[in-house]
């Protein structure tokens, strides 16, 4: 590859301490990533049926207004001029006006996004905590039931609609049995009781002291948050397994084995312990995951996170909401992506 | 399969061709090869139940106007909300009177097609990326993977939308856009398949002999990285089938009147707490091909790749 031969010449040139080299490396790999992700949103925003011009000033505006506004909007200039414009302009953090709530789209993501994080990190917090036990099980009991029930866990997430799922849920557990609450993320009586200190509610009504809006939020949020770590924990559990069989069957397991320890110091303090950085890159990606994948779920749920955010701006055409909030979720992404792969390449001997 | 000349056929039978330890011919080799592949599919019970799942399925759909009992457009605004089971109607009727079971059955043509079409598209879009990065190396692979990467790094149903959204609603258009999602990871096996391969020395030996790299790459690195992309495909068919149900449900995939599961739940939405079945079936027809595909991609990697067995 380029990228290493380029790293030997300037091994021989000057003395680059290693870790120095892979961290710029990482840098631009980041930042060309990102660029290529603004573009993608650019283009997309470009080879849109819809004009931008009559997005902004509405359609009955004069033709002297709507020379104005092109003008204005720097559309009379080069397509790469347009970009360097557009890529300053979200460096800034200004990802322009929505149409549809008046408000800058910073503002409004800035708004929305704690709920998707709050649901997000639930919902990977509950897959972990159930995921991983069940994969080192099904991993040490290999072809026992508890190894079946793994398995068929796994199936089911991976092929069942999430937002039939989540309909089921709310047939179920609301409309049925009514143990949780419906649709949304507070009841009404219960809204603008507890300081807006970190967005996310369950941590703000504690803060407050407010037990009585913790558990009508928890009682909101349990359902989709469930939901979204069923589906993480499909594909941390498995993960789990797949890792902790490699480590079983290497020689030194069976040499612990050998030595008499007991078979839960072989499988938490032998295997277990060189597998964790692997798992933490898979969890990472999970939440990742789950990011994205509650874009469906708010909608069910009626949850006011990102994902409602962009579906709804989307149906209303509403691109600038659309394309920063796309922006939003991919930099997020990116940066996990990014900090597991560093987890990985730091922690992890064997992986040099 | 062309037979070969000397068949043993009268005597032992195609069962004894097939599994003969010495094949004389290269057919027979190859033929035997498939044939103990089929063996230990099919001693795979759980991938046997997913192929079963997906051939009914398939013959549903293939059959779709023979079985069904109703028009799956016409509407009759007398007969709806009808419970499954009344008046004729195996699964009930629709919030405009329409016959769900019929529904479902032309519905089963439209996620076949799309599942095809993205099964298609996408791998051939990440084969000829990943072959020429990996085949090529230097500038031209960096370029390239950096730029799957940038896809990679996209998450994908947000990236579907967004490009729907900018080519329109539609099948096709929802086809394009999960193809332009999906193909980064198939490029990153080729190209991984591709820089075992590259080294090796049938490789020099066929360079040797005068082979341009067009040719290597299409006639002798294409086909060794196909089993691994075909496991992968088939793994990931469900995903694709979810993906496109997802676009259907946000009203972005098959358009209304059109008989699209995805879109179904989403017309059923309004009426969940009331009327579960509206919903529910569409939901459970998803659900058994989606299953089916991630039954038949478990059991094809056990076949065409023993080593990932029983992972």
């Amino acid at each position: 590859m380029a990228q290493t031969t380029s790293q030997k010449g300037g091994q021989r040139r000057l003395p680059v301490p290693s870790w120095l080299r892979k961290t710029l490396t990482t840098f631009a790999t980041v930042a060309i990533t990102l660029l290529g992700l603004l573009f993608v949103t650019f283009m997309i925003g470009r080879v849109m049926p819809i004009d931008p011009v009559l997005a902004v000033i509405g359609e009955r505006a004069t033709q002297a207004q709507y020379d104005e506004a092109y003008l204005a909007l720097g559309l009379d200039k080069p397509l790469l001029v347009q970009f360097g414009i557009y890529v300053t302009d979200v460096l800034h953090g200004d990802f322009g006006t929505s149409i549809r709530t008046g408000k800058q789209v910073s503002e409004d993501i800035a708004r929305v996004f704690p709920a998707t994080l709050e649901l997000a990190t639930l919902g990977t917090l509950i897959g972990v905590v159930l995921g991983v036990p069940l994969g080192v099980l099904a991993a040490v009991y290999r072809g026992s039931w508890i190894d079946q029930i793994s398995r068929f866990v796994g199936l089911i997430g991976y092929s069942m609609p999430i937002f039939w799922l989540g309909m089921m849920g709310l047939l179920i557990f609301y409309g049925i049995l009514g143990w949780v609450a419906g649709p949304g993320r507070l009841g009404v009586f219960y809204q603008g009781l507890v300081p807006d200190r970190t967005g996310l509610l369950l941590l703000d009504a504690m803060i407050a002291g407010d037990w009585t809006v913790f558990k009508d939020a928890l009682s909101h949020i349990i359902l989709p948050a469930c939901l979204l770590g069923y589906y993480s924990l499909a594909y941390i559990s498995r993960m789990t397994r797949s890792f902790m069989l490699e480590q079983l069957n290497a020689e030194y397991v069976t040499t612990a084995r050998v030595k008499g320890l007991s078979e839960w110091d072989v499988v938490w303090k032998h295997a277990f312990r060189n597998i964790s950085i692997q798992l933490i890159t898979v969890i990472a990606l999970a939440y990742a995951n789950l990011l994205e994948g509650s874009v469906l779920t708010e909608i069910i749920f009626a949850w006011p996170g990102i994902g409602s955010y962009i579906t709804t701006s989307l149906l209303s055409n509403d691109m600038n909401s659309v394309l920063g909030g796309t922006v939003v979720i991919g930099t997020v992404f990116v940066a996990l992506n990014i900090f597991s792969d560093l987890l990985y390449r730091f922690f992890d001997p064997r992986a040099k | 399969m062309t037979q070969p000349t000397a068949k043993p056929q009268e005597t032992l039978g195609w069962r004894a061709w097939l599994t003969a330890d010495v094949p004389a011919s290269r057919a027979q080799a190859r033929a035997a090869a498939w044939f103990n592949g089929w063996l230990r599919f099919r001693s795979n019970t759980l991938a046997m139940v997913g192929l079963i799942i997906l051939l009914f399925i398939i013959l549903c759909a293939v059959f779709a106007p023979l079985l069904a009992t109703h028009d799956p457009f016409v509407q009759n605004l007398g007969n709806r909300l009808q419970p499954p089971g009344a008046d004729g109607h195996i699964f009930g009727t629709d919030s405009l009177g329409r016959d769900i079971y019929s529904r479902l059955l032309f519905g089963a043509r439209i996620s076949i097609y799309i599942v095809l079409l993205v099964a298609l598209v996408a791998p051939l879009l990440g084969l000829i990326v990943g072959t020429i990065a990996g085949y090529a190396g230097g500038w031209v692979d960096v370029t390239l993977m950096r730029f799957t990467d940038i896809f990679l790094a996209f998450p994908r149903l947000i990236l579907a939308l967004a490009f729907v959204a900018a080519l329109g609603a539609g099948i096709e258009n929802a086809v394009l856009a999960i193809s332009l999602t999906a193909w980064p990871p198939y490029a990153r096996i080729a190209r991984a398949e591709t820089l075992t391969i590259r080294n090796s020395d049938f490789i020099h030996a066929v360079r040797l002999q005068g082979a341009g790299p067009v040719r290597i790459i299409t006639r002798h690195i294409w086909p060794l990285c196909i089993s691994s992309l075909v496991i992968r495909v088939t793994l990931d068919m469900a995903g694709i089938i979810l993906t496109a149900a997802g676009l259907g449900f946000l009203g972005l995939g098959a358009q209304p009147p059109s008989p699209e599961w995805g879109a179904m739940i989403a017309e059923g939405r309004k009426y969940i707490l009331d009327y579960w079945w509206v919903a529910t079936i569409p939901g459970l027809a998803i659900f058994s091909i989606s299953l089916a595909f991630n039954l038949l991609g478990d059991g094809l990697r056990d076949v065409l790749d023993p080593k990932e067995a029983g992972r």
